[in-house]
């Protein structure tokens, strides 16, 4: 990917603080078109923050957000989906009492022409992206609730992958799955790469994101310590940014 | 879909029912709730146990009268009515203890909109006189209820505090509307609404009224049958389609039997017949009850409710706030407006029983309605709707009224003092959550 092509996300200065903490300080971090960018810190460090900014749950301070090279205004979550970006939380976000299909298509619906929601195709195309992304799902007419986390999972995904989504932004997407439904999501991170999404992904597992990411930003206290590409970078260098908040590169 | 995945779902369907017992094999074939079987069966109990009783004690059984029933049917409209509402609130994780307050207060103003106001203006017995005072009614109901929603929704206010507060409130400014006093009588057409020997639809009428709700079941049935055809969907056996269609049907046309069994008393036949200089034949003359009008009403909001709740993204939205709040919100559901919504809807429910409550009653008090936020709110919950939120049925709610009415009207037959109908009452109610609970941790 060259630098030269408009970023799909460019974050700038984006600023948002509670009861008078910056939870996230002035960070700019830009995402292209098949790039995968890791965000590192610890817990509080801001990433959270930082993604629900993008996603609509919180509305920024200060600083502007823009999308494939347009200046964007995201003020709620429905605002930010129509930027095809979707996003994947990491408490999954689901409706427990309702199942698979209705939580794919919350808030999207499908109807029928005389305005009802039209369950039956909701459940048909439920059925075609399930046994895509993981054959294993059946349990289509059950609650959420009743499902194990790697099928929950995969109905979070499912919403972003369906929709077709442009923009994808993972929360800790493996952080209570099994070593074989990991395995499933790393490889459909992948697929979605090549498709040309841009994917922003958290996680606290270092090697993980060595391997899934073109390039990891580590953010300490709100702030960013620097956005480096994993070739460039060590893991011990990335263990030390975000402990010691201190960018290696910068530093030399 | 592919014809491998038909296949499997196929051989699915089939495992399962070869080791399961007859029973379960009936259930699965025919899809029907189990929570519903058990509450048909709950309040067959408590119907045959009273006409037992009655029968035992006092030396006559009253209760699987004609009479009886259709007098139960009406009792429980009001009731009924809110606590197709009072499901939306409590699966949204709110309460609503204002609605008997809002009845008072919506049968008052009507009252004195249609006795007071209209007439100097269109003259007494105008036939515009019903419809102006139910819109506006509706429209005081769902004003309050709207109200309610915005301070709880934008200003954060618990809703147990709200329509605590509302309770009161509502209830005062009825007494000062009308000073206390009792507003009678109320307009003729109006009070047909509330049920009595003319306000009902005769028999001709229920056995219209029955078969076009027959053509209902069995266009449903034929209809879901279809929609599965073209997705390719797992299809019911066609013996549980049959037994599906006999039973909705049939249980329409015995209440029509029933409804149309129940004569009107001589004193009416007699005064009906002069009014329309009809003369009565030796040995009397037979004229049917029929459904009564508070009672379609009733129905109608049920199904109104029902396809409200289960086929539009109202109700899908209404069940995702219940079920995860934040998750809805994220999902771009704007849960605040669907709050001032929820309650605006349940207001205009609470006037719609005020309608029919006043008109029933012929005038309006502002004591109507004391203490039926309770009632509803026993309804709702013990048709199996969960006060942790996002689980609950309009049909469920609506036969929770018919248990409770069914109760005091029972108690009222055998001879039981008012102290021991809210004994039997309060305790029925807490073992009816206790049991359902039960149910709900085994089925997990």
């Amino acid at each position: 990917m060259s630098k030269t092509q408009t970023p799909l996300v460019d974050i700038r200065e984006l600023s948002i603080s509670f009861g008078g903490i910056k939870a996230v300080d002035r960070v700019s971090l830009d995402l292209y078109p098949g790039e995968v960018v890791g965000l590192l810190g610890h817990n509080g460090a801001g990433k959270s923050t930082l993604i629900k900014m993008l996603s609509g749950a919180y509305q920024m301070d200060s600083g502007e957000i823009w999308i494939d090279g347009k200046k964007a205004d995201i003020r709620s979550p429905r605002d930010s989906r129509d930027h095809n970006i979707e996003t994947i939380y990491q408490t999954l976000a689901l409706a427990d009492n309702l199942d698979a299909a209705s939580n794919l298509f919350l808030g999207r619906e499908l109807t029928t022409p005389l305005g009802f929601v039209d369950d039956a195709t909701m459940e048909a195309e439920t059925r075609k992206i399930m046994a895509r992304l993981n054959p294993n799902f059946k349990k289509l007419k059950e609650p959420v609730s009743a499902l194990s986390g790697g099928q929950r999972q995969s109905v979070a995904i499912a919403r972003a992958v369906y929709f077709k989504a442009k923009i994808l932004i993972m929360d800790e997407p493996t952080a209570a799955l099994g070593v074989h439904e990991t395995q499933m999501v790393a490889d459909l991170i992948k697929e979605l790469k090549n498709q040309g999404l841009g994917i922003f992904l958290i996680s606290h597992d270092t090697r993980e994101m060595m391997d899934l990411c073109d390039r990891v930003a580590v953010m300490k206290n709100g702030q960013l310590i620097g956005a480096e590409r994993v070739e460039d970078v060590t893991e011990d260098d990335i263990l030390s940014m975000i402990i010691m908040g201190k960018n290696p590169k910068k530093a030399a | 879909m592919s014809p491998a995945m038909t296949d499997m779902q196929m051989t699915d369907t089939s495992s399962q029912n070869s080791n399961a017992g007859p029973v379960k094999r009936f259930l699965r074939a025919t899809e029907i709730d189990t929570r519903l079987l058990g509450m048909v069966g709950a309040l067959l109990l408590i119907w045959i146990g009273f006409h037992l009783t009655g029968f035992f004690k006092n030396g006559y059984a009253a209760f699987l009268t004609p009479r009886n029933l259709w007098n139960l049917s009406v009792q429980t409209s009001s009731i009924g009515i809110m606590a197709t509402g009072m499901v939306l609130v409590i699966v949204t994780r709110h309460i609503d203890l204002s609605v008997g307050s809002i009845l008072g207060f919506c049968a008052i103003v009507m009252g004195v909109i249609q006795v007071n106001i209209l007439p100097q203006y269109l003259g007494l017995g105008h036939p515009m006189i019903w419809i102006i005072a139910v819109i506006c009614g509706l429209l005081l109901g769902a004003m309050i209820g709207a109200l309610h929603g915005w301070m709880i929704a934008y200003l954060s206010i618990p809703a147990f505090i709200v329509t605590l507060g509302g309770l009161l409130v509502w209830r005062g400014v009825a007494f000062l509307v009308a000073r206390g006093e009792t507003i009678s009588p109320v307009d003729e057409t109006f009070s047909l609404l509330g049920g009595g020997p003319y306000g009902a639809v005769g028999g001709t009428g229920s056995w219209v009224v029955g078969l076009i709700a027959c053509a209902a079941i069995l266009w449903i049935l034929v209809s879901s049958r279809k929609r599965r055809t073209e997705h390719g969907f797992a299809q019911r056996p066609v013996w549980a389609e049959g037994v599906l269609a006999v039973f909705g049907c049939g249980t329409v046309i015995g209440a029509v039997l029933l409804v149309n069994s129940y004569m009107w008393p001589v004193g009416i036949v007699t005064q009906y017949a002069a009014a329309n200089n009809i003369t009565v034949p030796e040995g009397g003359l037979d004229i049917s009850y029929g459904f009564a009008i508070p009672v379609l009403i009733m129905v109608g909001v049920g199904i109104a409710m029902t396809i409200l709740m289960t086929r539009t993204r109202f109700g899908r939205y209404v069940f995702a706030i219940g079920g995860n709040p934040e998750a809805a919100a994220l999902a771009g559901i704007n849960t605040r407006w669907m709050t001032v919504k929820i309650f605006a809807l349940m207001g205009m429910l609470a006037g719609l029983s005020a309608v029919v409550a006043s008109a029933r009653l012929g005038s309006a008090t502002n004591a109507l309605g004391t203490l039926d936020e309770l009632y509803v709110i026993a309804a709702a919950v013990i048709g199996g709707t969960s006060l942790a939120g996002g689980v609950g049925t309009i049909y469920g709610a609506i036969l929770g009224a018919l248990v409770m009415q069914s109760l005091q009207t029972g108690m009222v037959l055998i001879g039981f003092d008012s102290a021991m109908q809210q004994i039997v009452v309060g305790s029925v109610l807490v073992l009816a959550v206790y049991i359902d609970n039960r149910y709900r941790s085994k089925s997990k």
